[in-house]
């Protein structure tokens, strides 16, 4: 566990936030829309005359152990640009050859773990999904804003998970069948679709760190938790009573209504998940569920 | 001190599904994982499940592709109960509420893959193992199980007996990466490892940085022999540039492979008349390089994989994640252009030696998933048959560390009456360069200890080893030694193999092992110390790889997927076993052991494998 108490707030807290809710829209849609409009040219441009440089990094250091980190700083590092560098591949490069103790979380490097989401340029992102050459220099890595940092760009993931347990995130049906009934539950290729999106969460926290409400409400579950909690409750194959009940847990103090649609999780989401969309059917939902018609 | 009954060491799906299977068994259980659980490799693997599930398929169709496939290196007691228990496992995960693709109809699908004689594999989009991994992690907190997360497991603790046979696993080792804390963990039933594949011995690969031997060289260094180390299997469909995979997916859909020329090689340059694209994954990797190597591959590197004519409509329905990958890792939309891929380090077939049970000679040790070998992938594993491993042995062996009876198994471990030695003349002495990387559990000598002596004496071992590492002020660091060694075994024990190219690896891999001699860790924190741990990390991938390029070595034939350059063949009087690498006191030894074709109701003969 972390022994440093102080919340760390990293200099930068503007995100841009598009007016127009760039969420609607996939990553391959943006792209066909860019080579229309000749963009990709221009990064293809700009790629060839990076082929020599170095990419100039600003990353945020700080460990409460060691005397010169205690106060934190930013490092920077030049390191040698190639073609199709992500922001991850920057920063492993920077620990492996210029100072070992450079300190991140990341595994899979294709933006399935989770791990290495960071705040890049004032944004939340997945360090493996990131290119460098879309990015302003030089380009400054923080740590996610609004969680307790551990050390460097590793942030205490604590508080996120507990969220994220306090939707009761398992599957609950009448019974499980003796597993030598063979027979499954149905499940119509419409229904699966519906909760497609949900169940792409990689429990990254980019959402959680970009929401202003869970950074003054502690208790708020937050997007991805509530995220989550969708994924079960719009499931045919759970029982109404259940989706009752996980209404019941969506719906207290802290639940869906402290949301106030400002999109920053849709907009983060490096999964393209609509997470706003998701926490207001769960509001229109817990709103029917608690009509009475007298 | 922690103390559990079960201790499962990795956090995938074999680890989660042993760790429910022993809570539901009544074990007291907890997962020591280096990640967060969400964060394994599980969550990487697109593919499938095979699983016979459909009328006209059936369970012995599954098992004979399964032998087919491994090419007659399969040990069939093991085959088979994967093929008998891998319906209701996938069923299971469907009660659980795993998101499966769906028909009309509301059943689950299944599609094609290599190799197989029946569309068996389950599949929920190209994101099956995502699915999987976290449908068990669920699974895993409603059964309230402890988890120690961001736990790094530096060793195991087992007894000091001279025969490895005779030795008792007591619990592990593990540090605390957040705090730096080392600790005992007491196991009072047993410890599961489930640490997945070795994939960081190669420097391209499809695994997470986190693949790193861990467990197999630590039961290695306990005295567990390491089984079939030589059989890697390259995936013919990783991108180029990262090594990221293309799910084989693409070709079960019908995705094409073209070379330079436009030309659809598979079948025009006869590597496989029949199957084409969905021949094995060995058969397909090995064409794609000989067409590069002959002056046919697109910028003399890779090949194209086309799924343009798919449609959109059934890429965005069954395929999408492939779009976003080849999207953002290579900038390559799917949809109007074909992606380019070459051969990447994907999977080991080989692993800690096991019986049915997931049992190893080490009493109370056990393994699962892609860190053990039963062995079902015997020298080539057919695509959609790593999941299944995971949950139907992740789940036998949790009962069977809890002390459910499983009955005897048929498959026999450890050095025992059984085995052949072998003789082969070594370029270099492999194994210990010193008395810091060679502390193996066993090397104390005496008398066996009680297990909370043992658990003390070995947690004292590990602090000193700590503090050496971070007291030294100079020397050579973990990334410079791990980057040589990962360029040894892709130059040298990839895809094509030659005598002396193995042998050069020997001696590099020599020379890694001498220069972590003189390994030091710069970062002086306690706090979340990474260089720390891919230190540790890395000594384990030095074993790992010295295993793989001796069994690569001795082994003087062509199957599955090990090619020799000087032996075009496979060798069936002499080769019908298994290569097994055991850690003698500071070496490996070799040994080998007869593969078992009797199945329950039949013998699988040994056929050519064409596809």
């Amino acid at each position: 566990m972390s022994t440093q108490q102080q919340q760390q707030e990293p200099e930068s807290q503007e995100s841009p936030k598009d007016p127009e809710m760039k969420g609607a829209e996939s990553p391959q849609q943006r792209r066909l829309k860019d080579k229309e409009s000749g963009m990709v040219d221009e990064h293809a441009e700009k790629e060839a005359e990076a082929a020599d440089e170095t990419v100039h990094l600003k990353v945020f250091r700080y460990d409460p152990e060691v005397e010169a980190k205690q106060e934190p700083r930013f490092d920077d590092f030049h390191v040698p640009f190639e073609k199709g560098m992500t922001v991850l591949d920057a920063v492993m490069y920077a620990r492996d050859e210029f100072d070992s103790s450079l300190t991140f979380r990341h595994s899979c490097r294709q933006a399935v773990c989770g791990s290495d989401a960071f705040f890049v340029n004032g944004t939340q992102k997945l360090g493996c999904k990131t290119q460098i050459s879309e990015l302003e220099q030089p380009v400054r890595i923080e740590p996610l804003p609004h969680q307790e940092v551990v050390k460097d760009l590793v942030v205490d993931m604590d508080h996120f998970y507990d969220q994220m347990h306090a939707v009761e995130p398992y599957f609950q049906d009448e019974d499980t069948p003796e597993s030598d009934e063979l027979e499954e539950q149905r499940q119509t290729p419409e229904n699966r679709e519906k909760i497609k999106m949900s169940s792409r969460c990689i429990w990254c926290a980019a959402c959680m760190s970009s929401c202003n409400i869970a950074a003054g409400d502690n208790e708020y579950l937050g997007p991805a938790a509530i995220n989550k909690a969708y994924k079960f409750a719009m499931d045919d194959r759970e029982s109404e009573d259940i989706k009752a009940h996980r209404l019941r847990i969506l719906e207290q103090e802290h639940g869906v209504w402290r949301c106030q649609t400002q999109f920053s999780c849709t907009e983060v989401c490096p999964k393209d998940i609509p997470l706003t969309e998701h926490i207001q059917e769960l509001k229109r939902e817990a709103v029917k569920k608690n009509l009475k018609f007298w | 001190m922690y103390e559990h009954d079960v201790i499962v060491v990795g956090a995938g799906g074999a680890g989660l599904r042993a760790a429910v299977a022993a809570s539901e068994a009544g074990a007291d259980t907890a997962i020591v994982t280096k990640l967060h659980p969400v964060r394994s490799h599980t969550g990487a693997a697109e593919g499938g499940i095979n699983a016979a599930l459909q009328e006209g398929d059936d369970w012995e169709l599954h098992a004979y592709d399964t032998m087919k496939g491994s090419d007659y290196l399969g040990d069939a007691p093991a085959v088979e109960t994967l093929a008998q228990d891998s319906p209701k496992e996938t069923m299971n995960l469907e009660h659980w509420g795993m998101p499966f693709s769906r028909e009309e109809d509301g059943t689950v699908s299944q599609r094609p893959f290599g190799g197989l004689s029946y569309p068996r594999t389950t599949y929920a989009g190209a994101e099956t193992g995502h699915h999987l991994l976290h449908t068990m992690y669920e699974q895993a907190v409603k059964h309230g199980i402890q988890v120690y997360d961001e736990w790094y497991v530096m060793n195991l603790v087992t007894s000091d007996d001279t025969d490895p046979n005779d030795r008792e696993c007591h619990g592990v080792v593990a540090y605390d990466v957040q705090s730096g804390q080392i600790e005992g963990f007491k196991a009072n039933n047993g410890v599961v490892l489930a640490t997945g594949g070795p994939g960081q011995a190669f420097d391209h690969t499809t695994n997470a940085v986190s693949c790193t031997g861990d467990g197999h060289a630590m039961a290695y260094r306990a005295g567990v022999p390491l089984e079939d180390m030589e059989f890697i299997q390259f995936h013919p469909t990783s991108l180029p540039s990262t090594g990221v995979l293309i799910s084989e997916g693409v070709r079960g859909e019908g995705g094409i492979l073209y070379n330079n020329d436009g030309e659809r090689f598979m079948f025009e340059h006869g590597y496989a008349n029949n199957s084409g694209e969905l021949a094995s994954r060995d058969v397909v990797a090995r064409a794609e390089l000989d067409e590069v190597d002959a002056g046919r591959g697109v910028e003399d590197e890779y090949v194209h994989l086309d799924m343009r004519h798919l449609g959109e409509e059934r890429i965005l329905d069954r395929l999408e994640n492939i779009l976003h990958l080849a999207e953002d890792f290579e900038g390559v939309d799917g949809l109007v252009e074909p992606m380019p891929v070459k051969p990447g380090q994907h999977y080991a077939m080989g692993g800690i030696e096991t019986d049915e049970n997931g049992q190893t000679n080490i009493n109370g040790l056990y393994a699962a998933g892609e860190c053990a070998c039963v062995s079902v992938h015997g020298g080539n594993r057919l695509g959609g048959n790593a999941l299944p491993e995971l949950i139907v042995f992740g789940k036998r062996a949790g009962r069977h560390a809890a002390g459910d009876d499983l009955g005897e198994p048929q498959i026999r471990t450890g050095y025992g009456d059984d085995v052949e030695d072998d003789d082969t003349d070594l370029p270099v002495q492999p194994g210990a360069a010193g008395i810091e990387t060679s502390d193996g559990v066993a090397a104390d000598g005496g008398v066996t200890a009680d297990a909370d002596g043992l658990l003390e004496r070995a947690v004292e071992r590990e602090r000193t080893r700590v503090d050496g590492l971070m007291d030294k002020d100079s020397g050579v660091q973990h990334a410079e030694i791990r980057s040589k060694l990962q360029k040894a075994m892709t130059d040298y024990v990839n895809v094509f193999r030659t005598e002396e190219g193995i042998k050069k690896a020997l001696k590099l891999i020599r020379e890694c092992r001498e220069e972590y001699q003189d390994v030091y860790v710069d970062d002086p924190s306690r706090t979340f110390n990474t260089d720390l741990q891919m230190t540790y990390e890395t000594r384990n991938l030095i074993d790992v790889a010295e295993t793989i390029a001796l069994g690569a070595l001795v082994r003087t034939e062509f199957r599955g997927a090990h090619w020799r350059q000087e032996h075009q063949e496979r060798k069936d009087e002499e080769w019908l076993k298994h290569t097994l690498i055991s850690w003698d006191d500071g070496e490996p030894n070799i040994f080998y052991r007869p593969v078992i074709l009797e199945g329950q109701d039949k013998t699988y003969e040994p056929k050519v494998r064409s596809y």
